[in-house]
């Protein structure tokens, strides 16, 4: 008797349960609702201190495991205390955060065993926009780039696509390359 | 008026059904809103011609004839050849009469039309999978200066005002109108979300006898991973011209139509486009170069390869390094806007609850969830060619004879 293993690939990524749920949310759409929220404290000069803990989704209430924090500020080249990252670096880390899962989700699914993923980011900017020296010049970022350098047992077109879809299903790059309204108000 | 069954639409899938349910003696009645092929007719611009070569149209009973197996037909020679094929199989068409109600009623369905009420014990629908032309919510907010048109309007360059021209959307109906409007002298550019690249030809073949000889086309709904995705999947990238040159975006940059991305948002008569371009034509290129792998294996196994050209790899899509974010609608020279966006079928006359939260019909494989009633013509029915004129004699096959057996069952249930 000849039995023929079915290739294991552990990527750490729970794909059936995350199939088992996408079956689950189609058929009930609105349990697929989140709210996802987060809470700032200025601490002193450009340091704040945002915390996030509780959210929404599954039709209710839902929480992380504890509070997780970050510390932001800026850098001592802008007079700053550099307790922290730059709110744009955390930018940079939320898309990276985002395009790494989603490598891995997707690689898991595609039955690709990662040995190891590496993304580089890059955000340029003008600081001429944020410091109101030339009008035209934008606040933000004027391009990323990430670069993947990723180690797995896949072809090189393989690994293309599995960045390629990582992308098409990012929120964090949907963020950053889509339009978004945005309403600040005040208590 | 009775008939055992009613199949609305003379199109090619209604047609093909009335050819099925007459071999099988199943008493029936085609009605057509306008005349046989109606859509074909008076829904389409007028250049189009099939992005199938015409041995492609293989209908039950019917295939071409003629001396250019190989040629792409106008709309006028499609007319024809559909109104051909209902005199060749007798299809007891009722034309201009167009149905205003289906509703269930306990033998089965009671059909109101502007020419009087039929009743049926089933119902095929064949009227159609793109009645309706998409328009994206952010269409409301054009500013009032620019035209806007959707496929179903637009007949020719010469209709639109005279400067530049926003194609939105990159799939079959969006590169075939941006070529043709580049070429007639007005500016395009063009927004390109999710698209599917595809080679007119490949190896010296046209890419359906390649997809059709690996039995890619035959690819059954009920055999792959993702119906959901596969029956969602935008139109392929083709003309049918008859020099069989390809509309991809390379194509497309290089009589001189600007590539931006999907188009995300309209404030202040300012067009915003996505980021996401690069990936969009990255993703687009992975996918053809599957498929022409797929294709270069199933030739060197079938033993075809020898006799064909070798295999080939084109140039990735060119991309900008910085495609535009962001256009002044009307400070750029934009005069029209055509929305590329899609269609969707009209069944606002369909009052029996068959459809989903999106409004879809929920059938299996063409098996509406409504006893006795039918769907045909639906992208991805009952296998990857079902939305194609060559792809509805073999769903038709299947479906009438799902069809008869249920006539079957409900004459054995009431005796």
């Amino acid at each position: 008797m000849t039995a023929v293993a079915e290739k294991e690939v552990k990527n750490g990524v729970n794909v059936a349960a995350l199939l088992g749920a996408r079956e689950a949310l189609s058929k009930a759409p609105e349990a697929a609702r989140f709210t996802w929220r987060a809470t700032c404290k200025w601490v002193h000069g450009t340091h704040s201190r945002t915390s996030v803990k509780g959210y929404h989704g599954l039709g209710q209430e839902q929480s992380h495991r504890t509070e997780f924090t970050f510390d932001m500020d800026h850098p001592e080249v802008f007079a700053s205390e550099d307790n922290g990252a730059t709110p744009v670096e955390m930018v940079l880390t939320g898309l990276a955060g985002c395009l790494t899962a989603g490598v891995a989700a997707v690689a898991q699914h595609r039955k690709i065993q990662l040995r190891s993923v590496k993304a580089t980011l890059e955000g340029g900017m003008d600081i001429q926009g944020i410091l109101g020296i030339d009008a035209d010049v934008r606040n933000g970022f004027d391009s990323i780039n990430v670069t993947f350098d990723i180690d797995a047992d896949a072809t090189k077109e393989e690994i293309e696509a599995l960045v390629a879809q990582s992308q098409k299903r990012s929120a964090v790059f949907d963020i950053l390359t889509n339009p978004t309204n945005v309403s600040v108000s005040v208590n | 008026m009775r008939a055992t069954v009613l199949v609305i639409g003379a199109g090619h899938a209604g047609l093909a059904m009335s050819r099925c349910l007459t071999e099988r003696s199943i008493d029936h009645v085609v009605l057509e809103r306008g005349e046989v092929a109606n859509s074909w007719k008076t829904e389409r611009w007028d250049s189009l011609r099939l992005l199938t070569p015409n041995w492609q149209s293989r209908l039950p009973g019917y295939v071409y004839a003629g001396d250019d197996p190989h040629g792409y037909r106008t709309m006028a020679e499609t007319v024809a050849f559909l109104q051909q094929y209902a005199e060749a199989i007798s299809a007891p068409v009722r034309t201009n009469t167009e149905v205003t109600s289906v509703r269930r009623v306990e033998e089965g369905y009671a059909v109101s039309t502007n020419n009087g009420e039929w009743r049926a014990r089933a119902v095929v629908l064949a009227s159609g999978a793109c009645n309706i032309a998409n328009l994206p919510a952010l269409a409301q907010a054009l500013p009032s200066a620019i035209a806007s048109l959707t496929p179903n309007q637009y007949r020719n360059p010469g209709q639109l005002p005279q400067g530049g021209v926003l194609v939105v959307g990159a799939s079959a109906t969006g590169v075939q109108l941006a070529d043709e409007i580049q070429r007639s002298g007005h500016p395009v550019v063009l927004a390109v979300g999710e698209h599917i690249r595809m080679p007119r030809r490949y190896r010296g073949r046209d890419i359906q006898w390649w997809m059709d000889s690996a039995g890619i086309l035959d690819q059954r709904y009920d055999e792959i991973d993702d119906l959901e995705r596969a029956r969602r999947v935008p139109s392929l990238q083709l003309a049918g011209y008859p020099d069989g040159r390809s509309v991809d975006l390379n194509a497309l940059t290089s009589i001189g139509v600007r590539l931006v991305g999907r188009l995300a948002g309209l404030r202040d008569g300012k067009a915003l486009f996505s980021g996401s371009l690069a990936n969009q034509a990255a993703l687009s290129d992975l996918k053809m170069n599957r498929l022409l792998d797929t294709i270069d294996y199933w030739a060197a196994r079938a033993g075809r390869g020898a006799a064909l050209e070798p295999p080939q790899r084109f140039e990735p899509t060119r991309i900008e390094a910085s495609p535009p974010l962001s256009l002044e609608l009307v400070r750029s020279g934009i005069r029209s806007v055509i929305w590329a966006t899609g269609f969707r079928p009209d069944y606002s006359w369909l009052h029996v609850p068959v459809f989903d939260r999106k409004g879809r019909i929920r059938h299996d494989g063409g098996v509406v969830d409504a006893a006795g009633m039918y769907l045909m013509g639906a992208q991805f029915l009952r296998r990857r060619k079902s939305a194609l004129i060559d792809g509805a004699g073999d769903d038709a096959r299947e479906l009438s004879a799902h069809l008869e057996s249920h006539l079957q069952e409900r004459r054995q249930a009431a005796a």
